[in-house]
Protein backbone atom coordinates (compact mmCIF):
# COMPACT_ATOMS: atom_id res chain seq x y z
CA UNK A 1 0.00 0.00 0.00
CA UNK A 2 1.44 3.33 -1.01
CA UNK A 3 1.61 6.39 1.16
CA UNK A 4 -1.12 8.13 -0.84
CA UNK A 5 -3.50 5.24 -0.31
CA UNK A 6 -2.86 5.28 3.39
CA UNK A 7 -3.54 9.01 3.59
CA UNK A 8 -6.74 8.53 1.60
CA UNK A 9 -7.95 5.84 3.96
CA UNK A 10 -7.15 7.95 7.02
CA UNK A 11 -8.77 11.02 5.48
CA UNK A 12 -12.07 9.27 4.76
CA UNK A 13 -12.13 7.56 8.11
CA UNK A 14 -11.75 10.94 9.75
CA UNK A 15 -14.62 12.32 7.64
CA UNK A 16 -16.81 9.40 8.70
CA UNK A 17 -16.09 9.98 12.36
CA UNK A 18 -16.87 13.67 11.95
CA UNK A 19 -20.17 12.88 10.19
CA UNK A 20 -21.24 10.44 12.90
CA UNK A 21 -20.42 12.84 15.73
CA UNK A 22 -22.11 15.64 13.79
CA UNK A 23 -25.43 13.78 13.93
CA UNK A 24 -25.15 13.09 17.66
CA UNK A 25 -24.04 16.68 18.29
CA UNK A 26 -26.96 18.18 16.38
CA UNK A 27 -29.42 15.94 18.22
CA UNK A 28 -27.89 16.99 21.55
CA UNK A 29 -27.99 20.64 20.51
CA UNK A 30 -31.68 20.45 19.54
CA UNK A 31 -32.67 18.73 22.78
CA UNK A 32 -30.51 21.14 24.78
CA UNK A 33 -31.89 24.32 23.24
CA UNK A 34 -35.51 23.17 23.58
CA UNK A 35 -35.01 22.24 27.24
CA UNK A 36 -32.91 25.27 28.10
CA UNK A 37 -35.47 27.74 26.71
CA UNK A 38 -38.49 25.72 27.76
CA UNK A 39 -37.64 25.08 31.40
CA UNK A 40 -37.14 28.79 32.01
CA UNK A 41 -40.56 29.58 30.60
CA UNK A 42 -42.66 26.73 31.88
CA UNK A 43 -44.86 27.09 34.96
CA UNK A 44 -47.68 25.26 36.71
CA UNK A 45 -50.18 27.85 35.55
CA UNK A 46 -49.22 27.24 31.94
CA UNK A 47 -50.11 23.57 32.21
CA UNK A 48 -53.37 23.96 34.11
CA UNK A 49 -55.07 27.07 32.74
CA UNK A 50 -56.67 28.08 29.50
CA UNK A 51 -55.87 31.47 27.90
CA UNK A 52 -57.42 34.31 29.88
CA UNK A 53 -58.31 37.76 28.51
CA UNK A 54 -55.25 39.47 27.01
CA UNK A 55 -53.29 36.22 26.95
CA UNK A 56 -51.81 37.01 23.58
CA UNK A 57 -50.43 40.30 24.91
CA UNK A 58 -48.60 38.56 27.70
CA UNK A 59 -51.33 38.39 30.37
CA UNK A 60 -52.40 35.41 32.51
CA UNK A 61 -53.24 32.00 31.17
CA UNK A 62 -51.91 28.70 29.94
CA UNK A 63 -52.02 26.16 27.16
CA UNK A 64 -54.29 23.53 28.71
CA UNK A 65 -56.64 23.98 25.75
CA UNK A 66 -53.88 23.00 23.33
CA UNK A 67 -52.60 20.11 25.44
CA UNK A 68 -56.03 18.53 25.83
CA UNK A 69 -56.94 19.36 22.25
CA UNK A 70 -53.84 17.69 20.87
CA UNK A 71 -54.29 14.63 23.07
CA UNK A 72 -57.93 14.15 22.09
CA UNK A 73 -57.18 14.70 18.41
CA UNK A 74 -54.24 12.30 18.38
CA UNK A 75 -56.17 9.75 20.44
CA UNK A 76 -59.20 9.86 18.15
CA UNK A 77 -57.10 9.60 15.01
CA UNK A 78 -55.02 6.73 16.42
CA UNK A 79 -58.13 4.74 17.42
CA UNK A 80 -59.71 5.28 14.01
CA UNK A 81 -56.51 4.42 12.14
CA UNK A 82 -56.17 1.28 14.26
CA UNK A 83 -59.73 0.17 13.52
CA UNK A 84 -59.10 0.57 9.79
CA UNK A 85 -55.44 -0.42 9.80
CA UNK A 86 -55.36 -3.66 11.78
CA UNK A 87 -57.76 -5.56 9.49
CA UNK A 88 -55.81 -4.44 6.43
CA UNK A 89 -52.49 -5.58 7.89
CA UNK A 90 -54.06 -8.90 8.93
CA UNK A 91 -55.71 -9.37 5.55
CA UNK A 92 -52.38 -8.95 3.81
CA UNK A 93 -50.62 -11.49 5.98
CA UNK A 94 -53.33 -14.14 6.45
CA UNK A 95 -55.65 -14.02 3.43
CA UNK A 96 -53.22 -12.92 0.75
CA UNK A 97 -50.23 -14.88 1.95
CA UNK A 98 -50.26 -17.06 -1.21
CA UNK A 99 -50.62 -14.08 -3.58
CA UNK A 100 -47.22 -12.42 -3.40
CA UNK A 101 -47.90 -10.15 -6.40
CA UNK A 102 -51.05 -8.67 -4.85
CA UNK A 103 -49.30 -8.10 -1.52
CA UNK A 104 -46.45 -6.36 -3.30
CA UNK A 105 -48.82 -4.02 -5.12
CA UNK A 106 -50.67 -3.10 -1.91
CA UNK A 107 -47.43 -2.57 0.02
CA UNK A 108 -46.20 -0.40 -2.82
CA UNK A 109 -49.38 1.69 -2.74
CA UNK A 110 -49.03 2.10 1.02
CA UNK A 111 -45.43 3.25 0.66
CA UNK A 112 -46.54 5.77 -1.96
CA UNK A 113 -49.21 7.12 0.39
CA UNK A 114 -46.70 7.21 3.26
CA UNK A 115 -44.52 9.57 1.25
CA UNK A 116 -47.24 12.14 0.57
CA UNK A 117 -46.56 15.36 2.53
CA UNK A 118 -49.00 16.14 5.33
CA UNK A 119 -49.89 19.54 3.86
CA UNK A 120 -51.45 17.69 0.92
CA UNK A 121 -53.66 15.77 3.34
CA UNK A 122 -54.52 19.08 4.97
CA UNK A 123 -55.52 20.61 1.65
CA UNK A 124 -57.50 17.49 0.71
CA UNK A 125 -59.30 17.51 4.05
CA UNK A 126 -60.08 21.18 3.58
CA UNK A 127 -61.56 20.65 0.12
CA UNK A 128 -63.69 17.80 1.51
CA UNK A 129 -64.88 20.07 4.31
CA UNK A 130 -65.95 22.73 1.82
CA UNK A 131 -67.68 20.10 -0.28
CA UNK A 132 -69.69 18.84 2.70
CA UNK A 133 -70.13 22.39 4.07
CA UNK A 134 -68.46 21.52 7.37
CA UNK A 135 -66.78 23.96 9.76
CA UNK A 136 -63.29 23.46 11.15
CA UNK A 137 -63.76 20.96 13.95
CA UNK A 138 -62.22 18.22 16.03
CA UNK A 139 -63.94 15.66 13.81
CA UNK A 140 -62.51 17.10 10.58
CA UNK A 141 -59.06 17.19 12.22
CA UNK A 142 -59.35 13.59 13.38
CA UNK A 143 -60.43 12.38 9.92
CA UNK A 144 -57.59 14.19 8.16
CA UNK A 145 -54.94 13.02 10.61
CA UNK A 146 -56.33 9.47 10.35
CA UNK A 147 -55.70 9.44 6.61
CA UNK A 148 -52.22 10.79 7.25
CA UNK A 149 -51.19 8.17 9.87
CA UNK A 150 -53.00 5.23 8.26
CA UNK A 151 -50.08 4.13 6.03
CA UNK A 152 -47.65 4.46 8.95
CA UNK A 153 -49.91 2.32 11.14
CA UNK A 154 -50.50 -0.38 8.53
CA UNK A 155 -46.92 -0.64 7.29
CA UNK A 156 -45.43 -0.90 10.77
CA UNK A 157 -47.97 -3.56 11.84
CA UNK A 158 -47.36 -5.33 8.55
CA UNK A 159 -43.61 -5.46 9.18
CA UNK A 160 -44.28 -7.34 12.43
CA UNK A 161 -47.07 -9.60 11.14
CA UNK A 162 -44.98 -10.82 8.23
CA UNK A 163 -42.47 -12.29 10.67
CA UNK A 164 -45.11 -14.68 12.10
CA UNK A 165 -43.94 -18.11 10.96
CA UNK A 166 -46.07 -19.95 8.40
CA UNK A 167 -45.93 -23.06 10.62
CA UNK A 168 -48.11 -21.37 13.22
CA UNK A 169 -50.73 -20.70 10.59
CA UNK A 170 -50.61 -24.31 9.35
CA UNK A 171 -50.90 -25.66 12.89
CA UNK A 172 -54.00 -23.52 13.47
CA UNK A 173 -55.59 -24.72 10.21
CA UNK A 174 -54.99 -28.32 11.17
CA UNK A 175 -56.90 -27.71 14.41
CA UNK A 176 -59.88 -26.46 12.43
CA UNK A 177 -59.59 -22.66 12.73
CA UNK A 178 -60.87 -20.49 9.93
CA UNK A 179 -58.94 -17.59 8.45
CA UNK A 180 -60.45 -14.74 10.45
CA UNK A 181 -59.90 -16.67 13.69
CA UNK A 182 -56.28 -17.15 12.76
CA UNK A 183 -56.00 -13.45 11.97
CA UNK A 184 -57.67 -11.98 15.03
CA UNK A 185 -56.88 -14.61 17.65
CA UNK A 186 -53.45 -15.91 16.73
CA UNK A 187 -51.67 -13.28 14.65
CA UNK A 188 -52.69 -10.37 16.88
CA UNK A 189 -51.65 -12.23 20.02
CA UNK A 190 -48.35 -13.33 18.54
CA UNK A 191 -47.48 -9.81 17.37
CA UNK A 192 -48.98 -7.82 20.24
CA UNK A 193 -45.75 -5.98 21.09
CA UNK A 194 -45.25 -4.88 17.49
CA UNK A 195 -48.85 -3.78 17.24
CA UNK A 196 -48.53 -1.64 20.36
CA UNK A 197 -45.33 -0.14 18.99
CA UNK A 198 -47.13 0.69 15.74
CA UNK A 199 -49.95 2.36 17.69
CA UNK A 200 -47.54 4.47 19.74
CA UNK A 201 -45.54 5.42 16.66
CA UNK A 202 -48.70 6.59 14.92
CA UNK A 203 -49.79 8.47 18.03
CA UNK A 204 -46.47 10.32 18.07
CA UNK A 205 -46.88 11.26 14.41
CA UNK A 206 -50.46 12.37 14.95
CA UNK A 207 -49.70 14.63 17.90
CA UNK A 208 -46.70 16.29 16.29
CA UNK A 209 -48.13 17.16 12.92
CA UNK A 210 -49.24 20.71 12.26
CA UNK A 211 -49.75 20.99 8.52
CA UNK A 212 -52.65 18.52 8.37
CA UNK A 213 -54.60 20.19 11.20
CA UNK A 214 -53.90 23.77 10.15
CA UNK A 215 -56.92 23.92 7.84
CA UNK A 216 -59.11 21.33 9.43
CA UNK A 217 -59.05 21.50 13.23
CA UNK A 218 -59.10 25.28 13.57
CA UNK A 219 -58.02 26.93 16.81
CA UNK A 220 -59.83 27.99 19.96
CA UNK A 221 -59.08 29.33 23.42
CA UNK A 222 -61.62 26.99 24.99
CA UNK A 223 -61.23 23.42 26.14
CA UNK A 224 -62.33 20.87 23.54
CA UNK A 225 -66.04 20.19 23.93
CA UNK A 226 -67.71 18.08 21.31
CA UNK A 227 -66.61 16.63 18.00
CA UNK A 228 -68.10 19.41 15.93
CA UNK A 229 -66.33 22.28 17.71
CA UNK A 230 -62.92 23.62 16.65
CA UNK A 231 -60.02 22.50 18.79
CA UNK A 232 -56.59 23.91 19.68
CA UNK A 233 -53.46 21.84 19.07
CA UNK A 234 -49.97 22.08 20.54
CA UNK A 235 -48.01 22.44 17.28
CA UNK A 236 -50.26 25.27 16.17
CA UNK A 237 -50.09 26.94 19.58
CA UNK A 238 -46.29 26.91 19.27
CA UNK A 239 -46.53 28.32 15.77
CA UNK A 240 -48.97 31.11 16.62
CA UNK A 241 -47.30 32.17 19.87
CA UNK A 242 -43.90 32.25 18.19
CA UNK A 243 -45.07 34.70 15.54
CA UNK A 244 -46.14 37.17 18.26
CA UNK A 245 -43.88 40.18 18.83
CA UNK A 246 -44.44 40.08 22.63
CA UNK A 247 -41.50 38.34 24.39
CA UNK A 248 -43.71 36.77 27.10
CA UNK A 249 -45.83 35.11 24.47
CA UNK A 250 -42.74 33.88 22.63
CA UNK A 251 -41.48 32.37 25.88
CA UNK A 252 -44.75 30.46 26.11
CA UNK A 253 -44.03 29.03 22.68
CA UNK A 254 -40.78 27.63 24.06
CA UNK A 255 -42.67 26.11 26.99
CA UNK A 256 -45.26 24.61 24.64
CA UNK A 257 -42.47 23.13 22.52
CA UNK A 258 -40.98 21.56 25.65
CA UNK A 259 -44.36 20.01 26.53
CA UNK A 260 -44.80 18.62 23.02
CA UNK A 261 -41.25 17.27 22.88
CA UNK A 262 -41.67 15.62 26.28
CA UNK A 263 -44.92 13.95 25.26
CA UNK A 264 -43.24 12.55 22.16
CA UNK A 265 -40.12 11.42 24.03
CA UNK A 266 -42.26 9.64 26.63
CA UNK A 267 -44.33 7.92 23.94
CA UNK A 268 -41.21 6.73 22.13
CA UNK A 269 -39.64 5.52 25.40
CA UNK A 270 -42.81 3.56 26.18
CA UNK A 271 -42.82 1.94 22.77
CA UNK A 272 -39.24 0.74 23.27
CA UNK A 273 -40.04 -0.62 26.75
CA UNK A 274 -43.16 -2.44 25.60
CA UNK A 275 -41.32 -4.01 22.70
CA UNK A 276 -38.97 -5.67 25.19
CA UNK A 277 -41.53 -6.68 27.82
CA UNK A 278 -44.01 -8.61 25.67
CA UNK A 279 -41.24 -10.47 23.94
CA UNK A 280 -41.53 -13.26 26.51
CA UNK A 281 -45.11 -14.30 25.70
CA UNK A 282 -44.22 -15.03 22.09
CA UNK A 283 -44.25 -18.60 20.82
CA UNK A 284 -40.87 -19.36 19.35
CA UNK A 285 -40.29 -21.89 16.63
CA UNK B 1 -70.30 -16.90 25.21
CA UNK B 2 -70.62 -15.25 21.79
CA UNK B 3 -73.66 -13.54 20.36
CA UNK B 4 -73.00 -14.82 16.87
CA UNK B 5 -71.80 -18.19 15.69
CA UNK B 6 -68.42 -18.81 14.07
CA UNK B 7 -69.61 -18.44 10.48
CA UNK B 8 -71.33 -15.13 11.14
CA UNK B 9 -68.30 -13.76 12.95
CA UNK B 10 -66.11 -14.80 10.05
CA UNK B 11 -68.35 -12.98 7.59
CA UNK B 12 -68.33 -9.79 9.69
CA UNK B 13 -64.57 -9.83 10.13
CA UNK B 14 -64.06 -10.51 6.45
CA UNK B 15 -66.30 -7.64 5.33
CA UNK B 16 -64.58 -5.31 7.76
CA UNK B 17 -61.21 -6.28 6.29
CA UNK B 18 -62.31 -5.84 2.67
CA UNK B 19 -63.90 -2.45 3.28
CA UNK B 20 -60.79 -1.17 5.06
CA UNK B 21 -58.53 -2.54 2.34
CA UNK B 22 -60.54 -0.89 -0.43
CA UNK B 23 -60.48 2.42 1.43
CA UNK B 24 -56.72 2.28 1.81
CA UNK B 25 -56.04 1.09 -1.73
CA UNK B 26 -58.08 3.90 -3.25
CA UNK B 27 -56.64 6.60 -1.00
CA UNK B 28 -53.96 7.88 -3.40
CA UNK B 29 -56.44 8.02 -6.29
CA UNK B 30 -59.00 9.69 -4.05
CA UNK B 31 -56.47 12.33 -3.00
CA UNK B 32 -55.51 12.99 -6.60
CA UNK B 33 -59.10 13.18 -7.78
CA UNK B 34 -60.20 15.45 -4.92
CA UNK B 35 -57.39 17.95 -5.49
CA UNK B 36 -57.77 17.80 -9.28
CA UNK B 37 -61.48 18.56 -9.12
CA UNK B 38 -60.74 21.62 -6.99
CA UNK B 39 -57.97 22.94 -9.21
CA UNK B 40 -59.77 22.29 -12.48
CA UNK B 41 -61.29 25.77 -12.20
CA UNK B 42 -57.83 27.27 -12.47
CA UNK B 43 -56.62 24.86 -15.14
CA UNK B 44 -59.65 25.79 -17.22
CA UNK B 45 -58.61 29.46 -17.45
CA UNK B 46 -54.83 29.18 -17.55
CA UNK B 47 -52.56 26.77 -19.37
CA UNK B 48 -50.35 24.49 -17.33
CA UNK B 49 -47.11 25.97 -18.70
CA UNK B 50 -48.35 29.50 -17.94
CA UNK B 51 -49.02 28.57 -14.34
CA UNK B 52 -45.67 26.87 -13.85
CA UNK B 53 -43.41 29.32 -15.69
CA UNK B 54 -45.06 32.67 -15.07
CA UNK B 55 -43.26 34.80 -12.47
CA UNK B 56 -45.98 37.15 -11.24
CA UNK B 57 -48.00 36.17 -8.21
CA UNK B 58 -50.87 38.62 -7.70
CA UNK B 59 -53.98 36.66 -6.76
CA UNK B 60 -56.07 39.83 -6.30
CA UNK B 61 -55.60 40.74 -9.98
CA UNK B 62 -55.89 37.15 -11.13
CA UNK B 63 -52.22 36.46 -11.84
CA UNK B 64 -51.08 33.09 -10.61
CA UNK B 65 -47.43 32.43 -11.41
CA UNK B 66 -46.02 29.51 -9.45
CA UNK B 67 -42.47 29.85 -10.77
CA UNK B 68 -40.97 31.65 -7.71
CA UNK B 69 -42.42 29.02 -5.39
CA UNK B 70 -41.25 26.11 -7.49
CA UNK B 71 -37.76 27.60 -7.75
CA UNK B 72 -37.74 28.25 -3.99
CA UNK B 73 -38.77 24.67 -3.25
CA UNK B 74 -36.14 23.25 -5.61
CA UNK B 75 -33.36 25.39 -4.11
CA UNK B 76 -34.26 24.55 -0.53
CA UNK B 77 -34.52 20.84 -1.31
CA UNK B 78 -31.30 20.59 -3.32
CA UNK B 79 -29.18 22.52 -0.82
CA UNK B 80 -30.61 20.36 1.98
CA UNK B 81 -29.65 17.23 0.06
CA UNK B 82 -26.11 18.59 -0.45
CA UNK B 83 -25.73 18.60 3.33
CA UNK B 84 -27.64 15.40 4.13
CA UNK B 85 -26.25 13.13 1.43
CA UNK B 86 -22.55 13.08 2.40
CA UNK B 87 -23.26 13.12 6.15
CA UNK B 88 -25.63 10.15 5.92
CA UNK B 89 -23.48 8.17 3.51
CA UNK B 90 -20.33 8.58 5.62
CA UNK B 91 -22.17 7.80 8.86
CA UNK B 92 -23.87 4.74 7.39
CA UNK B 93 -20.54 3.35 6.18
CA UNK B 94 -18.89 4.12 9.49
CA UNK B 95 -21.49 2.50 11.73
CA UNK B 96 -21.94 -0.57 9.56
CA UNK B 97 -18.33 -1.26 8.51
CA UNK B 98 -15.91 0.20 11.01
CA UNK B 99 -17.36 0.38 14.51
CA UNK B 100 -18.47 -2.19 17.02
CA UNK B 101 -22.12 -3.24 17.32
CA UNK B 102 -22.81 -0.92 20.23
CA UNK B 103 -22.48 2.26 18.14
CA UNK B 104 -25.25 0.97 15.93
CA UNK B 105 -27.23 0.22 19.07
CA UNK B 106 -27.05 3.85 20.22
CA UNK B 107 -27.52 5.12 16.67
CA UNK B 108 -30.99 3.61 16.40
CA UNK B 109 -32.55 5.47 19.35
CA UNK B 110 -30.88 8.66 18.12
CA UNK B 111 -32.47 8.17 14.70
CA UNK B 112 -35.83 7.44 16.36
CA UNK B 113 -35.71 10.64 18.37
CA UNK B 114 -34.66 12.74 15.37
CA UNK B 115 -37.52 11.24 13.37
CA UNK B 116 -39.98 11.82 16.20
CA UNK B 117 -39.31 15.50 16.83
CA UNK B 118 -42.24 17.43 15.31
CA UNK B 119 -41.53 19.81 12.44
CA UNK B 120 -42.75 22.82 14.43
CA UNK B 121 -40.08 22.10 17.03
CA UNK B 122 -37.46 21.90 14.27
CA UNK B 123 -38.71 25.26 13.04
CA UNK B 124 -38.44 26.71 16.54
CA UNK B 125 -34.91 25.39 16.83
CA UNK B 126 -34.11 26.95 13.47
CA UNK B 127 -35.33 30.34 14.68
CA UNK B 128 -33.44 30.01 17.97
CA UNK B 129 -30.13 28.70 16.66
CA UNK B 130 -29.72 28.62 12.88
CA UNK B 131 -31.22 31.99 11.90
CA UNK B 132 -29.10 34.03 14.39
CA UNK B 133 -26.03 31.97 13.45
CA UNK B 134 -26.46 32.86 9.78
CA UNK B 135 -27.24 36.54 10.33
CA UNK B 136 -24.55 37.17 12.97
CA UNK B 137 -21.69 34.86 11.98
CA UNK B 138 -21.94 33.08 8.66
CA UNK B 139 -23.35 36.04 6.68
CA UNK B 140 -20.78 38.64 7.80
CA UNK B 141 -18.01 36.08 7.47
CA UNK B 142 -18.97 35.43 3.86
CA UNK B 143 -19.34 39.16 3.28
CA UNK B 144 -23.12 39.24 2.71
CA UNK B 145 -25.69 41.05 4.77
CA UNK B 146 -28.63 38.77 5.49
CA UNK B 147 -31.61 38.68 7.82
CA UNK B 148 -30.90 35.06 8.60
CA UNK B 149 -34.33 33.99 7.39
CA UNK B 150 -33.10 32.51 4.15
CA UNK B 151 -32.93 29.56 1.79
CA UNK B 152 -29.82 28.40 3.62
CA UNK B 153 -31.53 28.41 7.04
CA UNK B 154 -34.44 26.39 5.65
CA UNK B 155 -32.08 23.98 3.92
CA UNK B 156 -30.06 23.41 7.04
CA UNK B 157 -33.10 22.72 9.23
CA UNK B 158 -34.51 20.50 6.49
CA UNK B 159 -31.26 18.59 6.10
CA UNK B 160 -31.38 17.62 9.79
CA UNK B 161 -35.04 16.61 9.50
CA UNK B 162 -34.45 14.15 6.65
CA UNK B 163 -31.31 12.59 8.17
CA UNK B 164 -33.31 9.89 10.01
CA UNK B 165 -35.14 8.77 6.83
CA UNK B 166 -32.08 8.65 4.62
CA UNK B 167 -29.76 7.20 7.25
CA UNK B 168 -32.21 4.44 8.17
CA UNK B 169 -32.49 3.25 4.58
CA UNK B 170 -28.73 3.49 4.02
CA UNK B 171 -27.94 1.45 7.14
CA UNK B 172 -30.40 -1.24 6.01
CA UNK B 173 -28.79 -1.31 2.58
CA UNK B 174 -25.24 -1.63 3.85
CA UNK B 175 -26.23 -4.32 6.32
CA UNK B 176 -27.93 -6.32 3.57
CA UNK B 177 -24.69 -6.67 1.60
CA UNK B 178 -23.40 -10.21 2.20
CA UNK B 179 -20.33 -10.45 4.42
CA UNK B 180 -18.69 -12.92 1.98
CA UNK B 181 -18.35 -10.21 -0.62
CA UNK B 182 -16.32 -8.09 1.76
CA UNK B 183 -14.28 -11.04 3.01
CA UNK B 184 -13.41 -12.14 -0.53
CA UNK B 185 -12.12 -8.69 -1.41
CA UNK B 186 -10.15 -8.38 1.82
CA UNK B 187 -8.57 -11.78 1.27
CA UNK B 188 -7.30 -10.59 -2.11
CA UNK B 189 -5.25 -7.98 -0.30
CA UNK B 190 -7.46 -4.91 -0.60
CA UNK B 191 -7.60 -2.59 2.37
CA UNK B 192 -10.84 -1.87 4.14
CA UNK B 193 -11.29 1.48 2.44
CA UNK B 194 -10.49 0.03 -1.00
CA UNK B 195 -13.14 -2.62 -0.39
CA UNK B 196 -15.70 -0.02 0.56
CA UNK B 197 -14.84 2.29 -2.33
CA UNK B 198 -14.57 -0.26 -5.12
CA UNK B 199 -16.93 -3.04 -4.06
CA UNK B 200 -19.51 -2.03 -1.47
CA UNK B 201 -20.36 1.39 -2.90
CA UNK B 202 -20.74 -0.03 -6.39
CA UNK B 203 -23.01 -2.79 -5.20
CA UNK B 204 -25.09 -0.45 -3.08
CA UNK B 205 -25.40 2.29 -5.73
CA UNK B 206 -29.06 1.73 -6.73
CA UNK B 207 -29.98 1.56 -3.03
CA UNK B 208 -28.06 4.73 -2.25
CA UNK B 209 -29.77 6.58 -5.10
CA UNK B 210 -33.15 5.38 -3.82
CA UNK B 211 -32.36 6.53 -0.27
CA UNK B 212 -31.44 10.00 -1.53
CA UNK B 213 -34.54 10.10 -3.70
CA UNK B 214 -36.84 9.28 -0.79
CA UNK B 215 -35.11 11.99 1.24
CA UNK B 216 -35.57 14.46 -1.62
CA UNK B 217 -39.30 13.73 -1.82
CA UNK B 218 -39.65 14.18 1.94
CA UNK B 219 -37.79 17.46 1.88
CA UNK B 220 -39.83 18.82 -1.01
CA UNK B 221 -43.11 18.51 0.88
CA UNK B 222 -41.97 19.62 4.33
CA UNK B 223 -44.10 22.53 5.45
CA UNK B 224 -43.98 24.02 8.92
CA UNK B 225 -40.27 24.03 9.67
CA UNK B 226 -39.44 25.57 6.28
CA UNK B 227 -42.26 28.08 6.54
CA UNK B 228 -40.87 29.32 9.86
CA UNK B 229 -37.31 30.04 8.68
CA UNK B 230 -37.38 30.57 4.91
CA UNK B 231 -38.48 34.22 5.03
CA UNK B 232 -41.59 33.93 2.83
CA UNK B 233 -40.77 36.56 0.21
CA UNK B 234 -42.21 36.05 -3.26
CA UNK B 235 -39.08 36.72 -5.32
CA UNK B 236 -36.63 34.67 -7.29
CA UNK B 237 -33.68 34.00 -4.98
CA UNK B 238 -30.19 34.89 -6.27
CA UNK B 239 -28.11 33.29 -3.54
CA UNK B 240 -28.70 30.93 -0.63
CA UNK B 241 -28.65 33.94 1.70
CA UNK B 242 -31.76 35.41 0.06
CA UNK B 243 -35.17 34.74 1.53
CA UNK B 244 -37.50 32.58 -0.53
CA UNK B 245 -40.90 30.97 -0.57
CA UNK B 246 -41.81 27.32 -1.07
CA UNK B 247 -44.92 25.59 -2.38
CA UNK B 248 -45.98 24.02 0.95
CA UNK B 249 -45.40 27.33 2.73
CA UNK B 250 -47.61 29.05 0.15
CA UNK B 251 -50.49 26.71 0.95
CA UNK B 252 -50.05 26.92 4.72
CA UNK B 253 -49.71 30.70 4.85
CA UNK B 254 -52.76 31.61 2.83
CA UNK B 255 -55.46 29.22 3.92
CA UNK B 256 -57.18 31.99 5.88
CA UNK B 257 -57.78 34.40 3.04
CA UNK B 258 -58.17 31.99 0.19
CA UNK B 259 -61.93 32.05 0.15
CA UNK B 260 -62.17 35.82 -0.21
CA UNK B 261 -60.41 36.10 -3.59
CA UNK B 262 -61.83 34.35 -6.66
CA UNK B 263 -59.87 31.29 -7.84
CA UNK B 264 -57.42 31.67 -4.94
CA UNK B 265 -58.55 28.43 -3.27
CA UNK B 266 -58.34 26.71 -6.61
CA UNK B 267 -54.76 27.99 -7.03
CA UNK B 268 -53.75 26.67 -3.60
CA UNK B 269 -55.30 23.29 -4.35
CA UNK B 270 -53.30 23.29 -7.59
CA UNK B 271 -50.16 23.85 -5.49
CA UNK B 272 -51.15 20.85 -3.35
CA UNK B 273 -51.73 18.84 -6.52
CA UNK B 274 -48.23 19.74 -7.75
CA UNK B 275 -46.77 18.59 -4.43
CA UNK B 276 -48.71 15.34 -4.62
CA UNK B 277 -47.54 14.73 -8.19
CA UNK B 278 -43.89 15.38 -7.31
CA UNK B 279 -44.10 13.12 -4.25
CA UNK B 280 -45.77 10.28 -6.14
CA UNK B 281 -43.35 10.59 -9.05
CA UNK B 282 -40.24 10.48 -6.89
CA UNK B 283 -41.47 7.60 -4.78
CA UNK B 284 -42.44 5.67 -7.90
CA UNK B 285 -39.05 6.08 -9.54
CA UNK B 286 -37.13 5.30 -6.35
CA UNK B 287 -39.25 2.22 -5.78
CA UNK B 288 -37.90 0.77 -9.02
CA UNK B 289 -34.35 1.49 -7.93
CA UNK B 290 -35.01 -0.44 -4.71
CA UNK B 291 -36.57 -3.33 -6.65
CA UNK B 292 -33.51 -3.40 -8.89
CA UNK B 293 -31.26 -3.36 -5.88
CA UNK B 294 -33.06 -6.29 -4.28
CA UNK B 295 -32.73 -8.34 -7.46
CA UNK B 296 -28.94 -8.40 -7.39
Amino acid sequence: MTRAQKTEEKFFKLLMIIATYFIFAVLALIIYSIFEKGIKAISWAMLTQIPQGGYYYGKEGGILNAILGSLSLAFGATVLAFVIGLPVALYLNVFLIRHKKVIDVIRFLLDLVWGIPSIVYGAFGFSLMIFFRLQTSLLAGILTVTLFILPIMIRSMDEILRTVPIGLQEAAYSLGSNKSEIAFKIFTRQSISGIITAILLSFGRAIGDAAAVLFTAGYTDHLPNGLLEPVATLPLSIFFQLSSPVPEVQNRAYASALVLTLIILIVSLFSRGIGKRYHKTKINF
Amino acid sequence: MYLLNREQRHVINYTWMIISLLLVAFLPFLLFLGLYLKSVLLLHDYSLTDLIFSKTWKPSSGQFGFYPFIVGSVWVTLVAMLITAPVCLLTAIYVTQYTKKFVLRIMHPAIDILAGIPSVVYGLWGILVIVPFISKYLGPWMGVSTMGYSILAASFVLSIMIIPFVLNILIEIFRAIPMELKEATLSLGATEWQTIKNVLLKKALPGIIAAFGFGLARAFGETMAVLMVVGNVVRLPHSVFDPGYTLPALIANNYGEMLSIPKYDSALMFAALLLLAVSLFFNLVMHFFIVRYNKY
